[in-house]
């Protein structure tokens, strides 16, 4: 039945008279404009800093504790993690191009042959089953720890994630652009309305970030947390803000949004991991 | 457990900083599938020594947060100088680390 859902909605798609539908190239530039304009004092380089790009007062406190950051143990942890041998006696770095180290900025891709988005989080649980070992959990934990550390080894390398024409991939795009500007839950917001709309307003006592630059900083030690964060345990948690029931970590809906939203920021350099509130 | 130290020395006065990974149970928490509380797991005591001398003295209870981060200044020291952090918990663990002033 989604199958035939699928196909059906990817032919409306191509029929539709293609002049009218935006590109995504037409897109990311519409939505890094509007940023740009919204907040004119920033230089586009700083988004990938969120609020603090955006708010002096807060700067000045996160980059006191830039100077010491709560993740580092979670980059030692990933690191130890990273390299140590499966039962197998393989490493992580047999899965990866470049042996895993500075490949953060090429995540999420479209994978044509398996016609999915595949995320780092993805490849890296691929990895530990393709080499026996048991899948880790999604959210928190090991999968965080290493996905933090290849993010470290990826700092400055700049994003350029590419959409290729193929409709499985338009389509997972699309996708996860309808959920961004979707809206959900009891409050029916959509992520645009807190991240677009409302960037740079306050909500209760929290600043909302700009969707610009946001999933660059990824995964992510959140104070809330306590620790280290992927971004679908973001999503999850956003989904339940405004009381919207969340989907699966690494379900397909994730994965478009992921996609979606890491293209936006297509010209801003890896920061991660990074430390929030 | 680890213990993070980065110590800097600027116009007579030393900063210190340090992050010790440790989990700062409280006792109060319960775990959520069986209700029973987790047993308390904090620091309880943090000395700070400069090349063997004891310069500060911390007393710690569970209110101190999760991989507690410290930091505190002093005169004295010079670039070169050993710094020891080394902090001692309820459940009897104890961990220790040490780094030169730069």
């Amino acid at each position: 039945m989604k199958k035939l859902l699928t196909s059906v909605s990817i032919a409306l798609l191509l029929t539709l008279p293609l002049t009218t539908m935006a590109t995504p190239q037409q897109d990311l530039e519409a939505f890094q404009d509007y940023y740009q304009e919204r907040f004119p004092g920033t230089p586009f380089d700083d988004f990938i800093n969120g609020v603090y790009s955006i708010d002096p007062a807060s700067r000045e406190q996160w980059e006191e504790i830039e100077e010491f950051p709560p993740y580092e143990l979670s980059i030692s942890r990933g690191q130890e993690l990273f390299n140590k041998p499966f039962a197998n006696g393989k490493t992580y770095a047999s899965c990866f191009a470049s042996g895993g180290i500075g490949i953060r900025q090429n995540y999420p891709y479209f994978d044509t042959t398996r016609g999915e988005v595949i995320t780092l989080e993805l490849s890296i649980n691929e990895c530990r089953e393709a080499n026996g070992e048991k899948p880790l959990k999604w959210n928190k934990g090991p999968i965080a720890d290493i996905s933090a550390y290849m993010a470290y080894t990826s700092r400055g390398n700049v994003f350029d994630i590419k959409i290729p024409d193929d409709p499985r991939a338009i389509a997972a795009y699309e996708r996860g652009k309808k959920h961004f500007y979707q809206k959900r839950g009891q409050l029916n917001m959509a992520c645009a309305d807190c991240h677009k709309f409302y960037a740079g307003n306050m909500v209760r006592a929290d600043l909302l970030s700009p969707a610009l630059g946001h999933l660059s900083h990824f995964p992510v030690y959140r104070s809330k947390w306590g620790g280290m964060g992927t971004t679908h345990r973001r999503y999850g948690g956003c989904n339940k803000q405004v009381r919207a029931k969340p989907y699966k970590s690494q379900s397909a809906e994730y994965r478009a949004l992921e996609y979606f939203h890491t293209y936006m920021s297509n010209g801003l350099a890896v920061n991660g991991p990074g430390a929030r509130k | 457990m680890a213990i993070k130290i980065r110590a800097k020395a600027k116009d007579g006065v030393t900063t210190v900083k340090t992050l010790m990974s440790h989990p700062m149970e409280t006792g109060l928490r319960k775990n959520s599938k069986t209700g029973e509380k987790i047993p308390a797991n904090h620091i309880t005591e943090v000395t700070a020594a400069h090349n063997g001398n004891v310069i500060m003295t911390a007393n710690w209870g569970g209110a101190i947060s999760k991989n507690p981060y410290l930091s505190f200044k002093f005169k004295g020291a010079a670039a070169g100088d050993k710094i020891t952090i080394t902090w001692v918990d309820n459940m009897g663990q104890g961990d220790s680390a040490e780094a030169a002033i730069k």
